[in-house]
C-alpha cells in the first residue's frame, strides 16, 4: 500500500499492465514524450519504448480505429482520448465498429479496446473541456462504462478493464485527479465490474453518485449527518454493467433516492436509475425520486460552479427528500 | 468488337503467372460471376433479401487477392466476393451468410455480403464507408509488433477516399510505416455520384503523395497489372519500406445493390464501353489466343460452375434461421446480467406464443 493521487493510480495501473503483459500497448495524443497532458502516462514511453507507447497524429477516429485493428489481432490496446469532449470524431469507430465487431461476426472477431478519457467539469475548461456524456455510451450495447472515484478504484478498475474481454470506456474524473488521494494496493490489484461500493451506510435516504460527484455527495452527506439525517452513499463505479441489486437493495432499506451526476438531467444516466427503481422498488419508496444534475444546457464557462451539483444543492435535495415522506 | 478480342497474339501481355495458375484465376473469376448472376436472380425472385453485385470488378479483386499470402489480413468492404473466393472461403459459408441461416458463421446478424471469416483473416465487413481502412493499420502494426511478416489490405472504393478513415488510415500508416497495401477499386460510381464529383484530384492514386508514400494507378480490369502491382507493394511492405496505395481503375457493371437503379444516373453508352472491357472476357481471350484453352472448354466451365452454384443454393435454402435466443449472444464475452434478464423475459414470450420464431 502506498499513498497516491487518482492520476498516479492510473499511471500505476498502466505501468503494471505493461510490465506483466507485452500485449498491452498505449496510444494517444501527447502520451509518449510528454507523458500525457495530465501526466497519466508519465514515464511509460521511456520504460517500454516507442513501439508500445505511441504518440499518435491528431485524429481521434484514427486512434480508436487503429486500436480496434490492434485488438482484432489480439493485442490489448489502451487508447487515450485527451478529453471526452474530443471523442466525437471517434464516435463512428466506437458505435459502428468497436461495439459491433463481436456481435456482427457471430463471435469470430472480438475487439477488446480500453478507451481512457478524462471527463467532467470544475477545471475552468468551458464547453469543450468539461462535458459528461456517459449516457451516449451507456446506451450503446457492447461497451462497458467505468467511472472510478478513488485512487484505489482507479487502479483496480483500470486493471480489470485492461484484462477484460469487452470494450471499455474508462472515464477519469479529471477534477479530482490530484485532490482524490488514498492508499493504493501494490501489484495486481483488481476491482470487479458491476459491484457498487457503499461509501457510507445510512438508513434515511440512498444517494447514488459516480466519479467526481462521489466526494461532493460525500461532503453533503457528512454535513447532514450532524443534523441527524443518515444518508447511504452508493458509488456506482461501473454504469455498464450496473449493480442493479445494490441500487435496489439500498432503496428497499432507505425508501428514498437522490441521484447525482454532472451530465444534463434529460435522458441522463439518472433517468435509467430512476426507471429501474420505478420498476423494481416502487413499493419501497416513501418519497419521489430526486435527481441533482447538470442543467439541460451546454456546459458553461464562467458560471460552471453554478451549473455543477454542489454540496449545498445535493444537501438541500437530500433534506427535502427525507422531509417529503 | 472488344479491345481484347482485337489484339493479335504478339500484342498479348507478358503473363504474370504460369498457364495452369491463370486457368485457376479465370475459374475463380468465372465462379464469382456465376454466384453474382445467380444471387441477383434469387433476389429478384424474392428468395434472397438483398444483394451487392461485383460484376466487372473480378480482375481487380482476384488480382489483388492472388498476390497475398494466407497470413495477410483482408479488411473488406461489402463488395468483395471474389476476394473471399480467392482466399479459399468455401462458397457454402458465403451463401450461408447471404441467407443469414443457422449455419451462417456470423449467426444471421448482418445484411447479405457483410461477411467475415476469421480462419481466412477476412474481417467482418460493416456498412459505414471507409471505417475498415484504419483497422488495417492497427492489424498491420500489431502483426509487425508480433514479428509476423504479413500485410493488411483494406479494400474500398472511390467513394471511400472522401471518408474520414481514409485520411486517418493513410496518415497513420505513413507515420508508422505500417505494412499496409491500400487497395482502392475505383469503380467510377459511389451509388449515384461519379468519380469526378467525388474529388477534384486528377487521380485517386496521387493522394498517396500527401501521406509520404507511393500511389500507383493500374488498369483494374487487367489481372496481370493488378497482380503485379499488389505483389510489388506487398514486397515493399514486408521489407519494411512502408505502405502503398493502389488505385485499380475498374467499373461496377451492375447496380450499387439490388435496391439501386443505375439507369437514373448513367448512360447505356457508358455501360457498353465498359462491357467491352469485361475483365473475364479479357483474360479468357488471352488464354484462347495462346491456345491454352478453347471456347468450348470455357463454356463447359461456366456450365459446371453454374450448376455447382445452383446445388449449393439448394442446400443452403434448406437451412432454417438461427436459434431465437442467439439474439442475445456475442454482445459481450459472456451474457451480462441485464441481458440475462431480457433473455428470460424473451423465453417467456416464446413459451406463451406472444412472439414466434
Amino acid at each position: 500500500m502506498t499513498e497516491a493521487t487518482l492520476i498516479q493510480a492510473v499511471n500505476k495501473a498502466l505501468h503494471h499492465a505493461m510490465k506483466v503483459d507485452p500485449d498491452v500497448l498505449c496510444l494517444g495524443e501527447d502520451i509518449g514524450v510528454n507523458g500525457g497532458v495530465f501526466r497519466a502516462t508519465e514515464g511509460l514511453q521511456k520504460e517500454f519504448g516507442e513501439s508500445r507507447v505511441l504518440d499518435t497524429p491528431l485524429n481521434e477516429s484514427g486512434i480508436v480505429g487503429m486500436a480496434v485493428g490492434m485488438a482484432l489481432y489480439g493485442l490489448k490496446p489502451v487508447a487515450e482520448i485527451q478529453f471526452l469532449d474530443f471523442i466525437y470524431p471517434a464516435f463512428d469507430q466506437i458505435v459502428s465498429e468497436l461495439t459491433k465487431f463481436r456481435y456482427r461476426s457471430g463471435g469470430q472477431f472480438p475487439a477488446h479496446v480500453v478507451i481512457r478519457t478524462p471527463y467532467g467539469g470544475g477545471i475552468r475548461g468551458g464547453l469543450y473541456h468539461s462535458q459528461s456524456t456517459e449516457q451516449l455510451f451507456a446506451s450503446t450495447p457492447g461497451i462497458k462504462v467505468v467511472v472510478p472515484s478513488t485512487p484505489a478504484d482507479a487502479k483496480g478498475l483500470l486493471l480489470t478493464a485492461i484484462f477484460d474481454e469487452d470494450p471499455v470506456l474508462f472515464m477519469e474524473p479529471k477534477r479530482i485527479y490530484r485532490t482524490a488521494t488514498g492508499e493504493v494496493p501494490e501489484g495486481d490489484h483488481r476491482v470487479p465490474f458491476g459491484k457498487a461500493r457503499i461509501v457510507r451506510e445510512g438508513s434515511d435516504v440512498s444517494v447514488f453518485a459516480y466519479g467526481s460527484m462521489v466526494p461532493t455527495a460525500f461532503q453533503a452527506r457528512q454535513v447532514l449527518e450532524k443534523t441527524g439525517i443518515h444518508a447511504e452513499l452508493v458509488d456506482l463505479r461501473t454504469l455498464v454493467p450496473l449493480d442493479v441489486d445494490a441500487v435496489v437493495r439500498s432503496v428497499e432499506k432507505t425508501g428514498r433516492a437522490v441521484i447525482v451526476h454532472e451530465a444534463p438531467k434529460f435522458c441522463g444516466f439518472g433517468a435509467e436509475l430512476a426507471a429501474i427503481l420505478a420498476e423494481k422498488a416502487l413499493y419501497s419508496l416513501k418519497a419521489p425520486i430526486v435527481r441533482v444534475t447538470g442543467y439541460d444546457t451546454p456546459f458553461p464557462y464562467t458560471l460552471e460552479n453554478l451549473y455543477l451539483p454542489s454540496v449545498d444543492r445535493i444537501g438541500r435535495a437530500i433534506q427535502r427528500t427525507v422531509a417529503a415522506g | 468488337m472488344s479491345a481484347a478480342a482485337s489484339r493479335t497474339t504478339t500484342d498479348l501481355p507478358e503473363p504474370s503467372l504460369p498457364d495452369p495458375d491463370l486457368l485457376k484465376v479465370l475459374r475463380t473469376m468465372a465462379l464469382a460471376r456465376a454466384v453474382d448472376e445467380r444471387c441477383m436472380n434469387l433476389q429478384r425472385q424474392g428468395r434472397l433479401g438483398f444483394y451487392v453485385p461485383l460484376e466487372g470488378q473480378e480482375a481487380a479483386q482476384v488480382g489483388c487477392a492472388w498476390a497475398l499470402q494466407p497470413g495477410d489480413w483482408v479488411c473488406p468492404a461489402y463488395r468483395e466476393l471474389a476476394v473471399a473466393l480467392t482466399r479459399g472461403v468455401p462458397l457454402r459459408d458465403i451463401l450461408n451468410q447471404l441467407y443469414g441461416n443457422s449455419a451462417d458463421l456470423s449467426k444471421g446478424r448482418q445484411m447479405p455480403n457483410h461477411y467475415g471469416f476469421r480462419q481466412h483473416r477476412f474481417l467482418s465487413a460493416s456498412s459505414p464507408i471507409g471505417t475498415q481502412i484504419i483497422h488495417a493499420v492497427g492489424l498491420a502494426y500489431a502483426s509487425r509488433y508480433k514479428g509476423e511478416k504479413v500485410v493488411a489490405v483494406p479494400f474500398f472504393g472511390d467513394g471511400a477516399t472522401s471518408s474520414n478513415d481514409f485520411h486517418s488510415g493513410m496518415n497513420f500508416a505513413g507515420v508508422y510505416k505500417a505494412p499496409v497495401v491500400f487497395f482502392c477499386q475505383n469503380n467510377q460510381w459511389a451509388i449515384s455520384l461519379p468519380r469526378e464529383k467525388q474529388t477534384h484530384s486528377s487521380t485517386l492514386a496521387i493522394k498517396a503523395n500527401a501521406y509520404g508514400f507511393p500511389g500507383v494507378q493500374v488498369d483494374g480490369n487487367d489481372f496481370h497489372a493488378v497482380y503485379r502491382a499488389v505483389k510489388e507493394a506487398r514486397a515493399r511492405a514486408v521489407a519494411g519500406e512502408g505502405p502503398t496505395l493502389i488505385e485499380a481503375v475498374t467499373y461496377r457493371m451492375g447496380p450499387h445493390s439490388t435496391s439501386d437503379d443505375p439507369r437514373r444516373y448513367r448512360t447505356p453508352q457508358e455501360l457498353a464501353t465498359w462491357k467491352a472491357r469485361d475483365p473475364i472476357e479479357r483474360l479468357k481471350s488471352e488464354l484462347l489466343a495462346r491456345g491454352v484453352f478453347s471456347e468450348a472448354q470455357f463454356e463447359s466451365l461456366q456450365e459446371e460452375l453454374r450448376s455447382m452454384v445452383q446445388k449449393e443454393v439448394q442446400e443452403v435454402e434448406k437451412m432454417g434461421p438461427p436459434a431465437a435466443t442467439s439474439l442475445f449472444d456475442d454482445v459481450w464475452a459472456s451474457l451480462s446480467p441485464n441481458l440475462e434478464e431480457e433473455r428470460k423475459e424473451f423465453e417467456e414470450l416464446l413459451r406463451e406464443g406472444v412472439i414466434r420464431p
